[in-house]
């Protein structure tokens, strides 16, 4: 077997260190590293695109590496930490379920990410295909981000991490979305961001707090 | 064409014109006129599909055919009346001191950008843009929802972004997997890739395990948007919460425009996989809507809430219609949105005047509103006889067809139908009969409410019921025959 060349490597220990930042994502309590992890996410996968940028001469994915260090390394992060100190949140409580229950969730929901990869990975062909399973995960780790946790902030980084892993799966089954949506996506992203900004500063204007528990009244009222 | 860019433009100038001048005293009026402009230019891009037919527009990024130019129609029309409907009901609500000035200003320039995206989803050719603009219609009302500001609002304006973002994030992956299937077959063509024209022509080559996976992923994702039973939980709440004119464009136009975008996506399923899955799918996901939904409209306390209910019923059975597949169950479902949309829309112009007067949305302590305002009384229980589909109105014509559809083709399904129709209509008409006629101490209000917009929809919906005419039997016609196949 000849050794793999040294692109793909790197593209394959990109992918891995993605599915290791999602696991990591799901055990980190304190917000103000969740949003660090989230940066580093963004970073990632910015290098990953310029990597296959690189490697195929696709002009378009100069942009888009570009759009994903602007808005997901930097501006992102930025907004949500100063949203973090504005608001005061720090640590997440108690999630629903304990940290090593929502490991062994997240290690079953791989392997079922595979799975579902399975048919796509084997169609693709691109030099990435094998790093769309690891995308499906990263999506569905995100997914399980959101369900265990309470506070809106953690939420919200989880949902944003569901659109990097979008994004990935994306880039690595077809080399990227046309240049036209991936902007609308953006500024989809980016308009999201500022609404829920708005939005958290109207939860704490009422409740004194940004823990969801008390956004459960209306279900009892019924 | 000068008429799409109208179309668009004119939306987008209120948005901006009224994110400056919102807050004014005549802000009503011109949020009001501004949506006339967008209906007039609706009309004249009807009237050129009617004359020339399908078109494709400013380099192919845009499409207008038989099925979305009658969508295009409705939404503007409703967003005219709707616009009306919130002049006199807003300023009542600022005048109660529910709203400050700052808010209105942020109402009526949201108004106009939901419009936009709305109008933007419908006309688009790009699967890619479809989704960003659904997305954008989600951002836009996710403020207007917590308007009040109230804890309720809150819980409602929150689980309205989770959820339905959650839901659209899933449709993305599911636009992923269908560009990834056309690229295969267009080859790299960008942006060409995802033009549901081009799309169309080649369907029957793309491959099929992917865009079975592909629907999956962009009917739940849609279909959260639709409300289809089991992600309808937002809908009940953000109906509920949110000012009544917004209720009314969320229930009659949004669910429509989000049903639009799954059954583009059939058509293009269906053709590559040549088997009856996402039919199928579309008639369970429907079925389960309709069957849910009137099992849980017995336990609603909340007037507006039980509306909305009823909204995820009769979008489930016009999914369930989708489902049949077929020109005459098209043909039954393009009616059944058509005068869904027009009834429920008057159904909660009359429900927050009901409510405004009452100062409750509690059904019980809502009463007698005939002794209140015949007008408002009987605007109620027209509509209310309307949705619940008693001849001679549209919705009985449109549920007819459809069920006497299923009939010959899925016999299994007619008891179950039949039975959660007669329950929405129990529970429905009880609680609006003693609303309506209920013992009350109120006293009679001096002068009678304009509601014109109610009757004027419901007229057009009592028509749709005795007499379609011939241009837009011929027009449904063509939709049908577009979407299911000869």
């Amino acid at each position: 077997m000849t050794p793999l060349p040294l692109n793909q490597q790197l593209l394959n220990a990109c992918a891995a260190l993605l599915l290791l930042l999602s696991f990591a994502m799901l055990s980190q309590r304190r917000i103000v590293s969740l949003v660090n992890l989230f940066a580093v996410q963004g970073a990632v996968i910015a290098a990953t695109t310029l990597l296959v940028a690189w490697r195929t001469g696709e002009t378009h994915l100069y942009f888009s590496a570009a759009l994903t260090l602007a808005l997901k390394v930097a501006f992102l992060p930025w907004l949500l930490h100063r949203l973090i100190r504005r608001l005061e949140v720090r640590w997440d409580t108690e999630p629903l379920l304990d940290i090593s229950g929502t490991m062994l969730a997240g290690i079953v929901i791989v392997v079922f990410a595979f799975g579902l990869a399975e048919p796509i990975t084997h169609l693709a062909s691109t030099s990435m295909r094998n790093a769309i399973g690891i995308a499906v995960a990263v999506v569905l780790l995100a997914f399980l981000m959101m369900i265990t946790r309470r506070k809106a902030m953690s939420q919200v980084i989880g949902f944003l991490s569901m659109e990097n892993g979008l994004f990935f799966g994306a880039m690595s089954a077809t080399y990227g979305m046309p240049m036209i949506v991936e902007l609308g996506v953006a500024l989809d992203v980016l308009v999201a961001v500022l609404v829920l900004g708005v939005f958290f500063f109207q939860i704490r204007e009422q409740f004194d707090s940004l823990d969801l528990h008390h956004l459960e009244r209306l279900g009892e009222r019924r | 064409m000068i008429g799409l860019s109208f179309l668009l433009g004119i939306p987008a100038a209120g948005a901006i014109a009224l994110a400056f001048c919102g807050a004014r005293r005549g802000a009503p009026e011109i949020n009001a006129a501004f949506s006339f402009g967008t209906f007039v230019a609706a009309c004249a891009v009807t009237l050129r599909v009617i004359g020339h037919g399908p078109q494709l527009l400013w380099s192919g990024q845009f499409f207008i055919d038989a099925f979305n130019v009658f969508l295009v129609a409705l939404t503007a029309f409703v967003g005219l009346t709707t616009s009306l409907f919130s002049r006199p009901y807003m300023r009542v609500e600022v005048a109660h001191g529910r709203l400050t000035p700052g808010r209105l200003r942020l109402y009526h320039s949201m108004y106009q950008l939901f419009m936009l995206t709305m109008l933007s989803a419908l006309t688009t050719n790009n699967m890619g843009l479809l989704w960003v603009a659904m997305e954008g219609a989600t951002l836009s009302t996710v403020l207007l929802v917590t308007l009040y500001r109230t804890p309720q609002s809150l819980e409602a304006g929150w689980k309205y972004f989770i959820l339905c973002g959650v839901g659209i994030a899933q449709a993305l992956f599911g636009t992923i997997l269908l560009y990834f299937a056309a690229e295969k077959v267009l080859g790299a063509q960008g942006v060409a890739a995802l033009e549901w024209t081009r799309l169309n022509a080649v369907k029957s080559q793309l491959e099929p395990t992917v865009l079975a996976l592909a629907f999956v992923f962009l009917l739940v994702g849609y279909g959260t948007k639709v409300g289809l039973a089991p992600l309808h939980s937002w809908l009940p709440d953000a109906h509920a919460e949110g000012p009544t004119p917004i209720s009314a464009v969320l229930s009659g136009l949004l669910l429509n425009v989000a049903l639009y975008a799954v059954v583009r996506c059939k058509v293009l399923v269906e053709g590559s996989l040549h088997s009856a899955l996402p039919s199928r799918m579309l008639m369970g996901f429907g079925l389960l809507s309709v069957v849910l939904a009137a099992l849980l409209l017995f336990r609603q306390r909340d007037i507006k809430r039980l509306f909305a209910y009823s909204s995820i019923e009769h979008m489930g059975l016009a999914t369930f219609a989708f489902g049949l597949s077929g020109p005459v169950a098209t043909f039954a479902a393009l009616l059944h949105m058509t005068v869904h949309s027009l009834t429920k829309s008057s159904i909660f112009f009359t429900v927050g005047h009901a409510a405004q007067k009452a100062g409750s949305q509690l059904m019980d302590d809502i009463r007698g509103l005939i002794t209140i305002s015949p007008t408002i009384g009987w605007g109620l229980m027209l509509g209310a006889l309307a949705i619940l589909g008693l001849p001679p109105f549209g919705v009985f014509a449109s549920e007819f067809l459809i069920l006497t559809t299923a009939m010959r083709q899925q016999p299994w399904s007619i008891p179950i139908l039949l039975l959660a129709l007669g329950i929405a209509f129990a529970a429905i008409f009880g609680r609006v009969q003693s609303m309506v006629f209920g013992e009350t101490q109120a006293r009679r209000l001096p002068h009678a409410p304009a509601l014109l917009p109610v009757f004027a929809h419901l007229a057009i919906v009592l028509v749709l019921g005795l007499y379609i005419p011939p241009y837009l039997a011929e027009w449904y016609r063509a939709a049908a025959h577009l979407i299911g196949g000869p």
